[in-house]
């Protein structure tokens, strides 16, 4: 059996990749898949570490993440949608009406 | 089970009130669309009504998963009060600026029940769901102004800020549970009492918590977004969203942390202690510059995240547990009264396009419109905190938890920012009197009352403050075994 250990690092790396593309790119629909990782990197950590206990919670958990995260897409892409018609650009650089 | 659904019946009656508003707004005639926010506010009240009602005793519900205590229903009696208000600010506002879509008073509803869900948890799965269940509301009423360019990027900056906090709180959930085995606050204690929980995961999970929750709040440094979405987003969103997301953050931050993490404390408190200065420092201190009055309430709300966030640093000393949650749950309250206050007065001066938002159209308040300008003068001292407004009483009491707790420095830090900030607050009071001026006013009926009750009621209830403050008292956090 793969150690615990295996899925723990490779999510702790997905979560960090996830967390620097949201910090680093500058198109708003790769900044909102980095999000997504970093979900998705923590979905790995629960269910493996359901494994480890035993229980089944962390697996529960990760149902209402993934049901979350179809929300916040919903919400979300209708708002990069209607930027975009606006604008023709989601380059969160070029947003910035607001200052001081 | 059915005394599960009694004692959380206010958060029932606003989801259930939220979806069927949905659905009844639309047989509602489009010229009669104010029987919606009606409606809103009746359900609101009903909801105020079942709170007041409840037992009072603490209790868990749901197989442990909520938590019916006194510090939940005084945070249900903040967030509907905020709903009542936010109401009353919209109305008028929204049909001003051509942006009268009845969606707005469901949305609302259902933000403020992922408010009141968010008080009541006591599970890591309830804190999360209860987050996004305010905030995707809250995302999509930033951009409620869609022909605006501000309020769309306002939406889009703060949707992408929150869904990645909510990766940060969702891997600190994961974190916690695989070091404790459990996602129950109760359980996470116990395993940590029992030596069965592994210290590294739990506190880096817990560190990833307060950032996600610290980007609720608008702590620095996760603050970069508030000015920009306060600025760019509808005025009485604004309103709405500097009270109650800020006070849903607040709730979960001293539940999860006081309750489960109490032993991390070695670890936690500096983390703590930094995010309450830094907050504080920088909030007040950037609010100087500012001469758009959304951005300088902005700023101001992040310098009251940071005194907030210093009730927090108190984790770990069990017997000022009660003592610092009051304190935070009176700030608040005064907070709720004074932000709607100021946030009232800035909505009945500001006109179409973003104008009457700078400093400047605040010129000859005082003549034109002394009973406007009078209560802005109050908002304004009791954001100070200056006697005799609930203001001052807030920063008390939070002081006072404060170096109770011995942190002294911390204290001096608020006290020398609360200085600070007398300078930006006086300016607007200094514009509005001694400076001519032509200002625009709307005649609002709904926004002058709304400004008018919040500041009787913060002077008022600053001269009889004790039975207020010992609720606030009796609204300890209870430990579920």
């Amino acid at each position: 059996m793969v150690p615990i250990y295996y899925y723990i690092a490779l999510s702790a790396v997905l979560f960090t990749l996830g967390a620097l593309g949201v910090l680093i790119r500058r198109n708003a629909i790769i900044i909102f898949m980095s999000v997504e990782l970093m979900l998705n990197a923590a979905n790995l950590a629960f269910v493996a570490f359901a494994r480890l206990h035993g229980g089944l919670s962390g697996q529960i958990f990760v149902f209402f993440v993934m049901a979350v995260a179809a929300a916040e897409v919903a919400v979300g892409l209708a708002l990069i949608v209607k930027i975009f018609e606006t604008k023709q650009s989601i380059d969160i650089d070029q947003m910035n009406l607001m200052k001081g | 089970m059915w005394a599960d659904r009694l004692a959380t019946l206010p958060v029932i009656v606003i989801g259930i009130w939220a979806v069927l508003l949905t659905v009844v707004d639309l047989y509602i005639p489009s010229q009669r669309k104010g029987v919606t926010a009606a409606l809103a506010a009746v359900g609101l009240i009903i909801g105020l009504v079942t709170n007041a009602l409840g037992s009072g005793t603490a209790q868990t519900a749901y197989f442990g998963m909520a938590v019916v205590d006194g510090f939940s229903s005084f945070l249900n009696v903040i967030f509907l009060v905020s709903g009542l208000l936010g109401i009353a600010l919209a109305y008028g506002y929204l049909h001003r600026q051509n942006i009268a879509h009845s969606e707005y008073y469901p949305l609302l509803l259902f933000s403020i029940s992922g408010m009141m869900l968010m008080g009541m948890a006591a599970d890591l799965i309830m804190v999360f769901i209860a987050l996004e269940l305010l905030s995707i509301p809250l995302y999509v009423m930033a951009g409620f102004h869609r022909d605006r360019l501000d309020s769309e990027e306002a939406a889009l900056k703060y949707f992408l800020l929150g869904a990645f906090a909510g990766g940060f709180v969702v891997y600190g959930i994961a974190l916690a549970y695989g070091a404790s085995g459990s996602t129950r606050i109760a359980a996470i204690l116990s395993a940590v009492q029992s030596g069965n929980a592994s210290p590294v995961l739990l506190t880096i999970g817990a560190a990833l918590i307060l950032v996600g929750l610290g980007f609720k709040v608008a702590a620095v440094p996760f603050h970069m977004w508030t000015p920009d979405v306060y600025q760019g987003a509808p005025s009485s969103v604004t309103a709405f969203m500097a009270v109650g997301a800020k006070a849903a953050g607040f709730a979960a931050l001293l539940r999860v942390f006081l309750l489960a993490f109490p032993t991390l404390s070695d670890q936690l408190v500096p983390l703590l202690w930094a995010l309450a200065a830094l907050t504080m420092i920088v909030g007040n201190v950037v609010a100087i510059a500012q001469n758009n009055i959304k951005r300088l309430l902005a700023y101001s709300s992040i310098a009251h995240a940071g005194y907030i966030l210093m009730a927090a640093v108190n984790l770990g000393q069990t017997r000022l547990m009660t003592e610092s949650a009051a304190a935070v749950l009176f700030y608040l309250f005064a907070y709720l009264l004074t932000n709607f206050g100021a946030w009232a007065v800035v909505i009945t001066l500001e006109g179409q396009e973003g104008r009457g938002l700078d400093l400047s159209d605040y010129a000859g308040l005082g003549k034109s419109h002394p009973a406007l300008a009078a209560a802005m003068t109050v908002f304004m001292l009791s954001l100070i905190g200056v006697p005799p407004t609930m203001g001052f009483l807030g920063k008390f009491y939070l002081f006072r938890a404060v170096l109770e707790g011995g942190f002294v420095g911390l204290a001096l830090i608020g006290v020398l920012t609360s200085l600070v900030s007398a300078y930006y607050y006086l300016r607007v009071v200094i514009v509005m009197y001694m400076q001519e001026g032509e200002p625009l006013v709307n005649r609002d009926a709904l926004l002058r009352w709304s400004a008018g009750l919040t500041a009787v009621a913060i002077i008022a209830l600053s001269l009889f403050a004790t039975p207020l403050f010992q609720w606030a008292s009796q609204a300890t956090l209870y430990a579920v075994k």
